[in-house]
C-alpha cells in the first residue's frame, strides 16, 4: 500500500528507547548477574575448609565480608543517585534494577558470612538491620510491580488537585443547598462538608478504612429517613450531592492509599538503611578491636 | 478645508512615536493620529509589569526616544515626557477611517482588492489612485491634509465588535487589563477563544472577588470540548469546563447575545429569551487586521497570502505614492526596528538619501568573512541576481531578508549537512555548485545542484531530517535560508513559492523512487502533479474504491487502516516522504486500504497513467515498487492473521494509535510517553528536568490524556511544523541538532508561543534563586531539596526582584551529555520517549505482547 522513508529519516538513534521495566530490564541481566554471585559465594563457601567450622573471622568469612560491605554501601548511594541529577549515560532504572537483584544477593552473601552463628550482640543487630531493610525493600519492589496500573485506572486522567477541587467544589453546592434543611439535617451536611478530604491517621490511609467518615454517616442519615414532612426537593438534592461527595471522596481515598503503600516502605527502608550503616560501622569497628 | 501638514502620523506605537519625534526635530509641520487616548496603544496593553526587551542587542538604536529594557510602565513613561519635551503635536482620540488622494488621478495605477467571502466566493474591486495631497478622514467626522502620510498602525487590527442594541453602551468591553482588579460584578463575557476563556477564569478564580461569571457560548454543549469550544486550545477550554463544574463560573451553551441595557442583559437561549444581571460585558470574539483599512487607502500587498505584507520601496513608500509604511504593518515586529524605521523614513522624506539603514552594520558583520570586498549594496544585489528564487524582491525585502540567513563561503569538497542532521532550513547557490550523495555507500554517486538553485528544501516543507549529505563541489558561495525567512519568502514573493515547490516535487520523486530515475524521466510526471491539502481525518484513499492516482506525503503524516470483521484496524503510519496507492495501480483492482489524514497535511497526487507509463519505461523503479509492496503484503497479512487469534490485541493496537494520534503525537517528532503500568507517580521525572533546567521544570507528568496506560503527559512534542514558531517577534523558537524545538536567549517574553501552542506545553516563569547542593539538603536540610523549588521558597530568597518572565519549555535535554534527564531519572523505567512511526508500528505491537 506505501512506501516509508528510510527507518531512520529521523531519530534513528532512538526508535523507541527500550521499553522494559526495571524488573525486566535489559532482559534481566542483573537477575543474572546476582545468580552467578550466589553461585560463587556458595561454592567458595563449601570449597573453602574453614577449621573449626565456617564463620566470620576466618579468610573466606572476611571476603564475604568485605563484599557484603561494599555492596551495602552501594546499594545505599541509590539515594544520592537518584537525586544528584548529574549528566551523564546512566539511567535510574538500570540502577534500581541492579539494586533490587544485587540487594537480594546481599542475603545470601551476609548469611553465609555469618557461617549462621548469632547471638544477642551488635554483629546480629547488624545482621537483622540488614534483613529488615531487604524485607522492606522486597515489599517495595512487589507494589512498584503490581499497583501502578491500579494507580493509572482510579485516576481517570484526573489529577490529585483536580480531584481536590471536584470535591470543594461539591462543598460549596452543599452549603447553598442544605440552607432550606431542618438544624439537624444542616449539622450533618455540613459536617460532612468540612471534613477534610485527607486521612488524618496513617492506619485509615494505608488501609483505605474510614470508620468516622462524616460524609457517610450523612448519607445514613439521609437514606434512612422515608420521605417525612420536610424532604423536599432540597432533600434530594442534598443527597445526591452527598452520594457524589462520597463518590469522590472515595476514588480519592483510594488514590492516596494507593500513593501510601507505594511510600510507606521508604519509611522503614531509608532510616534503616541509615541504622544499618551505624551498626555496620559499630560491627566493624568492635572486630578490629578484638582481633 | 483644513489646512496642509507636511507629514500625517497614523499610529503612536514606537514607529509611529519615533517617526513624529524626529518630524518634530527637523522643525517639519506634522500631527501625530492616535485613535486611543494614550500614546502606543499595543505596549500599554501588555500585562502589567511586563519586562520589556530590547532585542536584537546588536542593533543600534537610531531614535530620537530612548529606548532600552525595562519595565512597560517606565518606558511609556519615558515616551510621554519625551513627546513631550520634543513638542510633538500629537491628536488623540483621532482613529482614521480612510486616506484619500485629492490630487489628480494618477494614470494606469490601479489597485485590485480581491476579499473572499466566508463562502469560499471572492469579489475584486479596483481602486483608482490619486495623487498626494492626501485627505485623512478620522471617525469623528473631522479630515486633515497631508503631503505625506506615514502608516504605523501595526498589526494588532480592530477587535471584532458586539452587533446588537445596546452594544454602543459603555460598559460593553473589548479588553480587561487586570481581572483581579473586579470586585462584586455580575460579568458576561463573549467569545470562548483563549482570551475569553483566560478572561473569564481570571475573573472567577478567587471566590472573594464574588465576581458571577458567565460564559456565552454559541456552540451546543459537547462531551467533547473540541467541539464546544473550538477555537480554544483543548487544556484552557477543559480548564473553564471544569471552573463551571466546580460552580465557579456559569456556561451557557447555545446562547447568543440579544439586547444590552444599563445593568442588563438580554440573551437568546434555545428556551426563548432570558434577561439576566450584567454590570460589565467583556467580548473577545477575534479580532479584524488592518490589511482591509491598508487596502483601501492604496496599498498593495504582495500576495493574498494571510502572512503577506504590504509592498514597499527602499525608503519605505507604498505602492501608493506618499503614504509610507513602517513597523511592524511593514513586517518588523520588533520595538527596535520600529524606532529606527520612524527615524530613518523622516529623513527620507526630508530629502537625506544618503542616509544608510540602522542594520548596516549588521549586515557588513555578516559579509565581512567572504572573499571579494564587496559593500553591502553589492552583495544585495549579487545574490538577488544569481539566486532565482530572489530575483522578484525589492533591495529593502532583500535587506530584511538577510537579516535572518546566513551566507557561507564553502571550500571545495566542504561538508555542508549530513544525512540525518536535523535543519529546517532552505540553502541557495550564489556561486558554485554541490554535489548530493544519493548512496551513503558510495561517494561517487553524486547528483549536482548548479547555481542559482536551492537545495535543503525537504526539511524546510516536512520538517524532517536531511535526507542526504550534499557537499560542495566547487568552491561556492550559498545562503542559508532560516525557515522563517523561507516562509516569509514564499509568502511575499508568489513567484519564489511556486519554483520552490516544483523544484521539490522534483527532489522528493528523485529521492523516494531513486533506482537512478534523472529529472528527464519525471519530467512528466512533475509537470502533472497536484499539491492538494487535506484537513486532519480526512481520506485521500477509501478501501474498495477504484483509482490509480500516486499520493506522496508531502507535508504532515497519513494513517492507513482497513475494514476488518467490520471495524476499522490501523495498519500503518505514515510520516511525511512515504508514497500511497501504487498497490492498484500495479496489482490492478479497487484499492486494498484507507488512508486518511492523521493531522493537517499536504499530499502531491500523481496521474496513475503517467506514473505508470514511467514504470513501464524504467523496470527497475517497478522492481522497487514491488519490493515495497511485499513489506505492506506482509503487514497486511501479520493483521489479518493476528485477527482470527488476539482480536481484542488488534483493536486495542488500533485504539491506542487512534489515541496517540489526537494527542498530537502524528505531528510530533519525538514525544515522552510513560507507561501508567510502571508509574509509580514519584514525580521524580519532573523533579530531573528541573534540576536540569535552571531549577524549572519544563513537564507535567500527571497532567495530559491517558488511554490503556498510556499517558501522554503535558510535555513539548517537537512537532515538525511547530506552531509555536509562527509568531516570535525575535524569533526566539529554533529547531536544534537533535531535531529539538527550543527557545533560545532572546525570548522577549511575549506569551505568543504560550498561546500558540496547541498542547499547552509552554509556560511563562522566571528563573528561581539558586538552591544550596544537594549534599547540604541531604546533611542539614538546607534549602528545598531535588525538583522545582516551591514558589514561597522562590519568594523569600528572591534577591533583588524576580528576574523577568520568560517562554521555558522542554529541549529534550540538548547539551546534556546522556540524554533527556526524565528518561534517566524514572527508576521504574516509565518515561520513555519515542518516535512516532517506531512506536506504532506493528513490529511495536508484537514485542508489546
Ligand atoms: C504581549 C507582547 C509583548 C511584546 N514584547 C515585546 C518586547 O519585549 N520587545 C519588543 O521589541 N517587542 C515586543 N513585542 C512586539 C512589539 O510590541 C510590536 O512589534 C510593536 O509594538 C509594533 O510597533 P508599531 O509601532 O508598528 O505598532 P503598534 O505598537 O501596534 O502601534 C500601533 C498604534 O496605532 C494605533 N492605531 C491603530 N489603528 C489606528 C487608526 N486607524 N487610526 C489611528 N491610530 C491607529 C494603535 O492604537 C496603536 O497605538 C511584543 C508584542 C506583544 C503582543
Ligand atoms: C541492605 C540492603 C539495601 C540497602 C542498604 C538499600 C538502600 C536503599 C536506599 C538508600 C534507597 C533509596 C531510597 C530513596 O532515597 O528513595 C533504596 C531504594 C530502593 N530499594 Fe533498597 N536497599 C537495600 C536492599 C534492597 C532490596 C533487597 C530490594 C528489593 C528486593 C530493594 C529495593 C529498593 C527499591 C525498589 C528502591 C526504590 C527505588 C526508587 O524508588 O528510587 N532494596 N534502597
Ligand atoms: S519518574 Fe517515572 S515513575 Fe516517577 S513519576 Fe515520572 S514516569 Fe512516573
Ligand atoms: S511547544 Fe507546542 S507547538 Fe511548539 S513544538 Fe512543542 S508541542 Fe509543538
Amino acid at each position: 500500500m506505501a512506501s516509508t522513508p528510510h527507518a531512520g529519516m529521523r531519530a534513528d538513534h532512538k526508535a523507541v528507547a527500550d521499553h522494559d521495566g526495571f524488573l525486566r530490564h535489559a532482559r534481566f541481566r542483573w537477575i543474572k548477574v546476582a545468580l552467578v554471585v550466589c553461585l560463587i559465594a556458595l561454592i567458595g563457601y563449601f570449597a573453602a575448609d574453614v577449621k573449626p567450622r565456617p564463620y566470620g573471622g576466618s579468610w573466606y568469612g572476611y571476603t564475604l565480608g568485605t563484599a557484603g560491605v561494599l555492596l551495602i554501601f552501594w546499594l545505599a548511594l541509590l539515594g544520592i543517585r537518584k537525586r544528584a541529577m548529574t549528566a551523564g549515560r546512566w539511567s535510574l532504572k538500570a540502577w534500581t534494577s541492579a539494586h533490587v537483584y544485587l540487594g537480594l544477593a546481599l542475603v545470601v552473601i551476609a548469611t553465609l558470612h555469618t557461617g549462621f552463628q548469632f547471638g544477642w550482640n551488635v554483629h546480629t543487630l547488624a545482621y537483622a538491620l540488614m534483613m529488615l531493610v531487604i524485607a522492606s525493600g522486597i515489599y517495595g519492589a512487589a507494589v512498584y510491580a503490581v499497583l501502578p496500573s491500579t494507580l493509572s485506572s482510579n485516576r481517570e486522567q484526573l489529577t490529585l488537585s483536580q480531584m481536590v477541587e471536584g470535591i470543594r467544589a461539591i462543598d460549596r453546592q452543599l452549603h447553598e443547598a442544605a440552607q432550606p434543611l431542618t438544624h439537624s439535617y444542616t449539622e450533618v451536611v455540613l459536617a460532612a462538608s468540612e471534613e477534610s478530604p485527607f486521612a488524618t491517621s496513617l492506619w485509615s490511609r494505608l488501609s483505605g478504612k474510614y470508620p468516622h467518615c462524616a460524609t457517610a454517616r450523612a448519607l445514613t442519615a439521609f437514606q434512612n429517613v422515608a420521605s417525612s414532612p420536610d424532604t423536599g426537593p432540597a432533600f434530594a438534592t442534598v443527597e445526591t450531592l452527598l452520594i457524589r461527595r462520597k463518590a469522590q471522596l472515595d476514588r480519592l481515598r483510594r488514590q492516596t492509599r494507593l500513593k501510601a503503600l507505594l511510600e510507606i516502605w521508604l519509611y522503614l527502608h531509608i532510616p534503616g538503611t541509615i541504622a544499618l550503616i551505624a551498626a555496620l560501622t559499630a560491627h566493624i569497628v568492635s572486630v578490629f578491636y578484638y582481633w | 478645508m483644513a489646512e496642509l501638514v507636511r507629514l500625517a502620523i497614523v499610529g503612536s506605537g514606537p514607529a509611529g512615536l519615533s517617526a513624529a519625534g524626529r518630524a518634530a526635530a527637523l522643525g517639519l509641520s506634522h500631527v501625530l493620529l492616535e485613535k486611543s487616548d494614550h500614546l502606543s496603544d499595543t505596549i500599554s496593553k501588555y500585562q502589567k509589569g511586563k519586562h520589556v526587551m530590547a532585542t536584537p542587542s546588536q542593533l543600534l538604536l537610531r531614535s530620537d526616544q530612548a529606548f532600552a529594557v525595562g519595565k512597560r510602565e517606565d518606558i511609556l513613561q519615558t515616551w510621554t515626557d519625551r513627546t513631550t519635551a520634543l513638542a510633538v503635536n500629537v491628536k488623540y482620540n483621532a482613529e482614521v477611517k480612510s486616506i484619500r488622494g485629492t490630487g489628480p488621478a494618477i494614470p494606469g495605477s490601479i489597485q485590485k482588492i480581491v476579499t473572499r467571502a466566508r463562502d469560499g466566493s471572492s469579489t475584486m474591486t479596483e481602486v483608482q489612485r490619486f495623487a498626494p495631497p492626501y485627505a485623512i478622514e478620522l471617525s469623528s467626522g473631522e479630515t486633515i491634509m497631508a503631503e505625506s502620510v506615514i502608516l504605523a498602525i501595526g498589526t494588532q487590527g480592530n477587535p471584532n465588535l458586539v452587533r446588537c442594541p445596546g452594544s454602543d453602551l459603555p460598559h460593553v468591553t473589548y479588553q480587561l487589563d487586570d481581572p483581579y482588579a473586579v470586585l462584586d460584578e455580575h460579568i458576561i463575557v463573549i467569545g470562548t477563544g483563549d482570551a475569553g476563556i483566560e478572561n473569564a477564569r481570571g475573573l472567577a478564580e478567587d471566590p472573594a472577588q464574588r465576581n458571577m461569571v458567565t460564559v456565552l457560548n454559541r456552540a451546543a454543549k459537547s462531551t467533547n470540548v473540541r467541539e464546544s469550544f473550538a477555537t480554544a486550545k483543548e487544556p484552557n477550554a477543559l480548564a473553564l469546563v471544569a471552573d463551571h463544574d466546580a460552580g465557579k463560573l456559569t456556561i451557557r451553551y447555545e446562547t447568543e447575545t440579544k439586547a444590552v441595557e444599563p445593568g442588563w442583559i438580554t440573551l437568546a437561549t434555545r428556551d426563548g429569551e432570558e434577561k439576566i444581571r450584567c454590570d460589565r460585558i467583556i467580548a473577545r470574539i477575534g479580532s479584524a487586521p488592518p490589511r482591509g483599512f491598508v487596502e483601501a487607502c492604496g496599498i498593495e500587498f504582495s500576495s493574498s497570502d494571510r502572512l503577506a505584507f504590504p509592498v514597499l520601496s527602499p525608503v519605505f513608500e507604498s505602492s501608493a505614492p506618499g503614504i509610507f509604511v513602517i513597523g511592524a504593518l511593514a513586517g518588523y515586529p520588533l520595538i527596535k526596528h520600529c524606532l529606527n524605521q520612524g527615524y530613518d523614513v523622516v529623513e527620507f522624506i526630508n530629502g537625506n538619501t544618503a542616509l544608510k539603514p540602522a542594520d548596516e552594520p549588521l549586515l557588513e558583520a555578516k559579509f565581512r568573512d567572504l572573499p571579494g570586498k564587496r559593500s553591502v549594496d553589492e552583495w544585495l544585489e549579487m545574490l538577488r541576481s544569481s539566486i532565482a528564487i530572489l530575483e522578484a524582491m525589492s533591495p529593502l525585502q532583500m535587506r530584511e531578508f538577510m537579516l535572518d540567513s546566513v551566507v557561507r563561503s564553502c571550500s571545495k569538497g566542504e561538508v555542508i549537512f549530513e544525512r540525518y542532521d536535523s535543519g529546517s532550513s532552505l540553502f541557495a547557490i550564489a556561486e558554485g555548485s554541490v554535489h548530493v550523495l544519493t548512496d551513503p555507500g558510495d561517494a561517487t554517486k553524486v547528483v549536482p545542484i548548479g547555481k542559482g538553485s536551492i537545495f535543503g528544501e525537504v526539511g524546510l516543507i516536512s520538517g524532517r531530517r536531511r535526507g542526504a549529505t550534499v557537499v560542495a563541489a566547487e568552491d561556492a558561495i550559498c545562503v542559508e535560508i532560516s525557515r522563517t525567512a523561507a516562509l516569509k519568502l514564499q509568502s511575499q514573493v508568489p513567484a519564489a513559492r511556486k519554483a520552490i515547490e516544483l523544484i521539490s516535487i522534483e527532489r522528493q520523486l528523485l529521492q523516494i523512487f531513486s533506482s537512478g530515475l534523472t529529472s528527464a524521466d519525471v519530467a512528466e510526471l512533475v509537470a502533472s502533479a497536484r499539491v492538494e491539502n487535506k484537513v486532519a481525518g480526512e481520506v485521500v484513499l477509501a478501501e474498495g474504491e477504484e483509482g490509480r492516482d500516486i499520493y506522496i506525503v508531502r507535508r504532515g503524516s497519513m494513517i492507513v487502516e482497513r475494514l476488518i470483521g467490520g471495524r476499522p484496524v490501523f495498519l500503518s503510519y505514515l510520516p511525511a516522504g512515504s508514497y500511497v496507492g501504487e498497490m492498484a495501480l500495479i496489482d490492478g483492482g479497487p484499492r486494498s486500504a484507507t488512508v486518511r489524514a492523521a493531522i493537517k497535511s499536504e499530499v502531491v497526487r500523481l496521474p496513475g497513467d503517467a506514473f505508470a507509463r514511467l514504470l513501464q519505461r524504467r523496470p527497475e523503479l517497478l522492481a522497487k515498487a514491488r519490493s515495497d509492496m511485499a513489506a505492506r503484503h506482509d503487514v497486511n497479512m501479520f493483521i489479518e492473521s493476528r485477527k482470527e487469534s488476539f482480536s481484542s490485541a488488534v483493536d486495542m493496537y488500533s485504539q491506542t494509535a487512534q489515541f496517540l494520534v489526537d494527542n498530537g503525537i502524528g505531528e510530533a517528532t519525538d514525544v515522552l510517553l510513560i507507561d501508567e503500568k510502571l508509574c509509580i507517580g514519584c514525580d521524580n521525572c519532573e523533579k530531573a528536568c528541573a534540576d536540569s533546567h535552571d531549577g524549572l521544570s519544563r513537564l507535567d507528568r500527571e497532567a495530559g490524556k491517558s488511554y490503556a496506560h498510556l499517558h501522554v503527559p503535558t510535555s513539548c512534542r517537537h512537532c515538525e511544523h511547530p506552531l509555536c514558531m509562527s509568531d516570535c517577534p525575535p524569533n526566539a523558537i529554533k529547531r536544534g541538532d537533535d531535531g529539538e524545538v527550543f527557545i533560545d536567549e532572546s525570548c522577549i517574553g511575549c506569551g505568543n508561543c504560550q498561546r500558540n501552542c496547541p498542547y499547552g506545553v509552554i509556560r511563562m516563569d522566571s528563573e528561581p534563586p539558586k538552591k544550596p547542593s544537594l549534599l547540604s539538603w541531604m546533611l542539614f536540610g538546607a534549602g528545598p531539596g531535588p525538583g522545582e523549588a516551591p514558589k514561597t521558597w522562590r519568594k523569600k530568597n528572591a534577591s533583588g526582584g524576580e528576574p523577568p518572565k520568560k517562554a521555558i519549555k522542554c529541549d529534550m535535554c540538548s547539551g546534556i551529555d546522556g540524554g533527556p534527564a526524565c528518561v534517566r531519572a524514572c527508576p521504574t523505567g516509565a518515561a520513555i520517549r519515542v518516535s512516532p512511526e517506531a512506536f506504532m508500528s506493528v513490529a511495536h505491537m508484537e514485542s508489546d505482547n
